[in-house]
């Protein structure tokens, strides 16, 4: 396991001009990132949907590339999506998922059989063309220029460390810096799209 | 055409009304109500089917491309419609996507007695949620199609057509 943070900045110089939905791992993300009108911080709309927006954008902005940080809670909740991505096959979709093996914002209860699923076969499995899973991060670094530099869709699965979360909601620090409706204001004027 | 054909809802129709409004994308799970409109849509280039295996996945789906610059519009049944109330609530309502929803009404009839509690429950779920909804039953109310398109837009809110009709009858 690693931390996001460290991945994280590992990824931001490759990042490039991709547009990045940097789902949970967003408090980090936020500060690492150099481009935030091409970052897609949306906190939690409804769990389980951030590959589904990813896939959206990726579909509709063919000539960007969409980088997606997921997470296997979210992922567990929606499954699906990996065939649709799969048959749909967007080459501009590059999803990442991030694996603390638990509901860090709820408390760290242990996600379903934890420590036993390997989400990089599931992928493959749904018929993703390219898969990986990393536990170590200089193995990740030094494979992620090769994941970049190929078409996706791809899927690489990161065993990161939780970064539990005990405080009541109510108590818990605002990290944002931009509301969701600023956020997507700023993506779609840099995307040049109406509304 | 027939009194018959003139009580039906005629697919192409449906299809028609969805280019006139410039969608782009089909955001679908199957289901009776609309199988010959997947069959229509399917052969045609200008719509991109985007196919879903639970109905949630549409909303977030539809909101990625709407924020992309793209006309999604979602056809899916009551019943996954009503599974799908968090992801309608989050990533529609709340990311305030102007998005079609077509919906097929399963078990809807039109003298208000049913057998099927997936119609009891389909216009009290949209009311909850307070989405606006259009009944779509044959040819002739079609136009309300575009009313939905327009009123998506100018609301930046989801609105739902509800496809009251299997073509084949199922429900009469």
């Amino acid at each position: 396991m690693f931390p996001t943070a460290d991945m994280l900045r590992i990824f931001q110089a490759h990042r490039g001009d991709a547009i990045v939905v940097p789902g949970r791992g967003a408090r980090h993300w936020q500060q690492i990132s150099t481009r935030a009108t091409r970052d897609v911080p949306l906190g939690d709309p409804a769990m389980g949907g951030h590959a589904g927006f990813a896939l959206g954008l990726a579909l509709a902005r063919p000539a960007d590339r969409v980088v997606l940080f997921d997470s296997e809670g979210d992922l567990l909740m929606s499954l699906g999506i990996l065939p649709t991505v799969a048959e749909l096959a967007p080459a501009n979709f590059y999803h990442f998922m991030l694996d603390n093996e638990c509901y860090a914002t709820t408390g760290g209860q242990p996600v379903p059989n934890a420590k036993n699923v390997a989400y990089d076969v599931i992928a493959r499995g749904a018929g993703y063309p390219r898969a990986f899973a990393f536990d170590a991060l200089d193995r990740f670094a030094a494979s992620l220029p090769s994941i970049l530099g190929q078409p996706g869709p791809v899927f690489v699965a990161l065993k990161i460390v939780p970064e539990v979360e005990n405080v009541p909601i109510g108590q818990r620090v605002r990290w944002q810096t931009r509301t969701r409706d600023r956020v997507l204001a700023d993506l779609r004027a840099e995307l040049g799209v109406g509304g | 055409m027939s009194p018959t054909q003139d009580a039906q809802l005629d697919p192409q129709l449906v299809l028609e009304e969805m280019k006139k409004n410039g969608a782009t994308h089909v955001v679908w799970l199957p289901d009776s109500e609309t199988n010959f409109l997947y069959q229509l849509m399917q052969a045609d280039p200008s719509l991109r089917l985007v196919p879903v295996s639970r109905e949630g996945l549409a909303f977030s789906i539809a909101a990625g491309l709407a924020n992309g610059g793209r006309t999604p519009v979602i056809l899916i049944q009551n019943t996954g419609l009503m599974e799908s109330g968090d992801s309608l609530r989050g990533w529609a309502i709340g990311l305030q996507i102007p998005v079609v929803m077509m919906v097929g009404y399963r078990g809807w009839t039109r003298h208000g007695v049913n057998a099927d509690s997936a119609a009891t429950y389909t216009e009290r779920f949209l009311n909850a949620f307070g989405v606006t909804y259009y009944l779509v039953e044959t040819s002739a109310d079609a136009p309300r199609i575009s009313i939905a398109f327009e009123e998506a837009k100018r609301t930046r809110r989801p609105v739902a057509v509800l496809m009251a009709d299997e073509y084949h009858g199922f429900n009469r």
